[in-house]
């Protein structure tokens, strides 16, 4: 029974009997066990990402009104294996004039920084890697070392296409971090903690119905933290080939578009983990670890499908649109709504819990409403100039 | 366990690169370089002499917070500097932007 | 030799490696790339020395703000890709003989002190660092001035930037 609660301590135990009856010092096998653990866990993540590949497919080609990969394998399943024999056989291109050692090294650093995301990401009730007490600003470090690794890429290509794209990004990712720290900062005042683990058990209601617009705004802010459309400037292949990768060729190339998927995967199980109560579904997470494990790679599926459901659907922005609604929008709303939360859960210290909930979200309300409002109002005024000046242009012609 | 002084001439070590950085480079992007190097082992000091003295004392965290912030700053003003020097005289030779020296 | 020291002498000395990469190698986008890599040896230091708050915010401001901002100012104010001519002052020597002096002088200091041998006395297990920190930052009686000053130097600094690299036509 004890297998099914807690699985990894069974494991590491009898790993553990295993390794001393070797003879093995304890102090080395507890190293090992825990490099093996890591070695399952990157390799169950890498499996999952051929498979997101598929997802990734078949999903746009339903958007698109189209069937998608259907020839190799039962509804195209086998198809991203044979994408990733073509991508490995692809002949391995280094530019001339690329700086070599920067260059190969920038999609190993994009690939690490999703998969380091997952040291923090609470799996089961015991099954976290390390259940830091600042997990949510190590999101944002992790991110950090991503925004490191587009700049990287986009200078080493000796590509001024790469380049563009490459500052694209890297602005837009500067930019996008203050919203989706702040965001993170309001799970926090809920949790009175930064780590996952207390977040989610914390989430007896689930902080969506606490602070809908803080979900909302975390989502805008991953999405754009992503560089998915509407936010994919930086890849804008009318204008710039393929932004900060254009260069890259191969496995290269591939491990940058798998960063990307898992990237998206990642924000979707942390979008989970933060609003939608993580593992938490109707005390199903006490029944099975397993079951756990289940509900929050589900919940990270609805988040991924809906950043691809915004992706596949709106338009891209224009990149001072794009800087602008986050610096005179965004930004300014994320702190006033901070600073709401913050207020009120001080003032409603100690009051019933439905008055809680009910004022919160009622705040949470209100604030996007008189948000849009003035954004309304804002984009009216600009479209009466622009349709000014349309008006003058046509009376001179 | 390590003892302080590893710590210490850790951070000496690093604050003489730093200190040669700032006074040798030519560029002044990279004297600022230099500058956050320098800072930076002010930092391992007081992060050390915190975890070395009393845990409970906080003093030596929190001002390697404010080091930060001004580091922060710093680096704001100074590039602004560098980048509005390269729009005028067209260089970023700390020798050539000599203006007030005659 | 412990495995704590084994692990801090490893990053010490990729951490000075990288500084000395820093201060010494010709393209300059070469040094700031080498800043981010000491900059990642300081935060593991920080993580060795259990101020774990101080090791991510080191990765979240100085790597992702700092080392971008010189590595964009570094794009910025070239007229070319290419590095060309002497990166170092004539001088440079009395530069090198100052900070090995400085350095002398730091460790001679260091000696006379008898404070110098002290190892760390284990963290108190109910201690939690970090809360006491964010406490002791807005708590009156501690150190709200300072980080209220630091505030307004941030917000001080913002605005100068803005000014004084704004392109003014």
């Amino acid at each position: 029974m004890s297998f099914w609660n807690d699985p990894l301590k069974v494991a590491a135990d009898w790993l553990m009997g295993i390794f001393t009856g070797w003879g093995m010092p304890g102090i080395a096998a507890q190293i090992l066990i825990g490099f093996l653990g890591i070695l399952f866990l990157l390799s169950l993540l890498m499996v999952l990402d051929i498979f997101l590949v598929w997802v990734e497919r078949k999903v746009v080609s339903r958007f698109q009104d189209r069937i998608g990969p259907n020839r190799v394998g039962p509804f195209g399943l086998i198809q991203p294996f044979a994408d990733i024999i073509k991508l490995l056989i692809k002949e391995d291109i280094t530019p001339d004039g690329a700086d070599k050692v920067v260059y190969n090294l920038a999609p190993l650093l994009s690939m690490m920084s999703v998969l380091i995301l997952w040291a923090v990401m609470p799996l089961a009730p015991r099954m976290i890697g390390v259940d830091l007490n600042i997990g949510a600003l190590y999101i944002i470090a992790a991110g950090a070392i991503g925004t490191l690794s587009i700049i990287m890429a986009g200078w080493a290509s000796n590509n001024k296409y790469a380049l563009i794209g490459a500052f694209r990004q890297v602005a837009v990712m500067v930019a996008f971090e203050i919203p989706m720290l702040t965001m993170l900062l309001i799970p926090t005042i809920f949790a009175g903690s930064m780590g996952f683990n207390a977040i989610t058990e914390a989430q007896d209601v689930w902080f969506v119905w606490l602070a809908p617009l803080a979900a909302l705004i975390f989502l805008i802010a991953a999405i754009a933290e992503l560089g998915r459309a509407p936010f994919d400037m930086a890849e804008g292949e009318s204008e710039l080939v393929a932004g900060y990768n254009t260069e890259y060729s191969g496995m290269k190339f591939g491990m940058f578009y798998a960063g990307e998927l898992l990237h998206a995967f990642t924000f979707g199980g942390f979008w989970a983990i933060l609003f939608f109560g993580g593992y938490r579904f109707f005390g199903l997470e006490q029944v099975s670890a397993f079951l756990a494990v289940a509900v929050i790679l589900f919940k990270a599926f609805i988040g991924y499908w809906i950043i691809m459901w915004v992706r596949y659907t709106l338009l891209r922005i224009r990149i001072d649109h794009m800087l602008g609604f986050n610096w005179k929008f965004l930004t300014p709303l994320g702190f006033v709504l901070l600073m709401v939360v913050a207020l009120l859960n001080a003032l409603l210290a100690g009051t019933p819990a439905w008055l809680y909930v009910a004022a919160m979200f009622l705040s949470n309300v209100i604030l996007g409403l008189i948000a849009l409002e003035i954004a309304r109002s804002y984009s009216r005024k600009e479209r009466e100039k622009v349709e000014g000046v349309r008006q003058v242009v046509e009376a001179r012609h | 366990m390590v003892p302080l002084s590893w710590y210490l001439i850790f951070a000496a070590l690093l604050f003489s690169i730093g200190m040669f950085g700032v006074l040798s480079r030519r560029n002044a992007v990279a004297i600022l370089l230099g500058i956050e190097l320098m800072l930076n082992s002010v930092n391992i000091n007081l992060a050390a002499f915190w975890r070395y003295g009393d845990v409970t004392q906080m003093a030596g965290q929190v001002f390697a917070i404010i080091v930060f912030a001004v580091a922060a700053a710093e680096v704001a003003v100074g590039l602004a500097l560098v980048i509005s020097v390269y729009r005028r005289r067209n260089t970023v030779i700390a020798d050539d932007i000599n203006m007030m020296k005659w | 030799m412990t495995g704590e020291q084994i692990i801090f002498l490893v990053v010490a000395f990729f951490t000075l490696g990288s500084g000395f990469m820093v201060v010494t190698t010709r393209n300059l986008v070469h040094a700031a790339f080498w800043l981010v890599s000491t900059l990642f040896g300081v935060a593991v230091v920080f993580a060795l020395l259990n101020a774990s708050f101080l090791a991510v915010v080191q990765v979240v401001v100085y790597i992702g703000a700092i080392a971008i901002l010189f590595i964009f100012a570094v794009m910025l104010t070239r007229k070319d890709m290419r590095d060309q001519g002497p990166q170092m002052n004539p001088g440079w020597w009395f530069g090198a003989l100052i900070s090995v002096l400085v350095f002398l002088g730091l460790v001679f200091l260091l000696q006379g002190w008898s404070g110098l041998s002290t190892t760390a006395s284990a963290m108190p297990s109910d201690f939690d660092a970090i809360s006491e920190l964010g406490n002791v930052l807005v708590s009156p009686d501690a150190y709200v001035l300072p980080f209220e000053v630091a505030s307004v130097l941030l917000v001080a600094a913002l605005i100068g930037a803005v000014y004084v690299a704004f392109n003014r036509k």
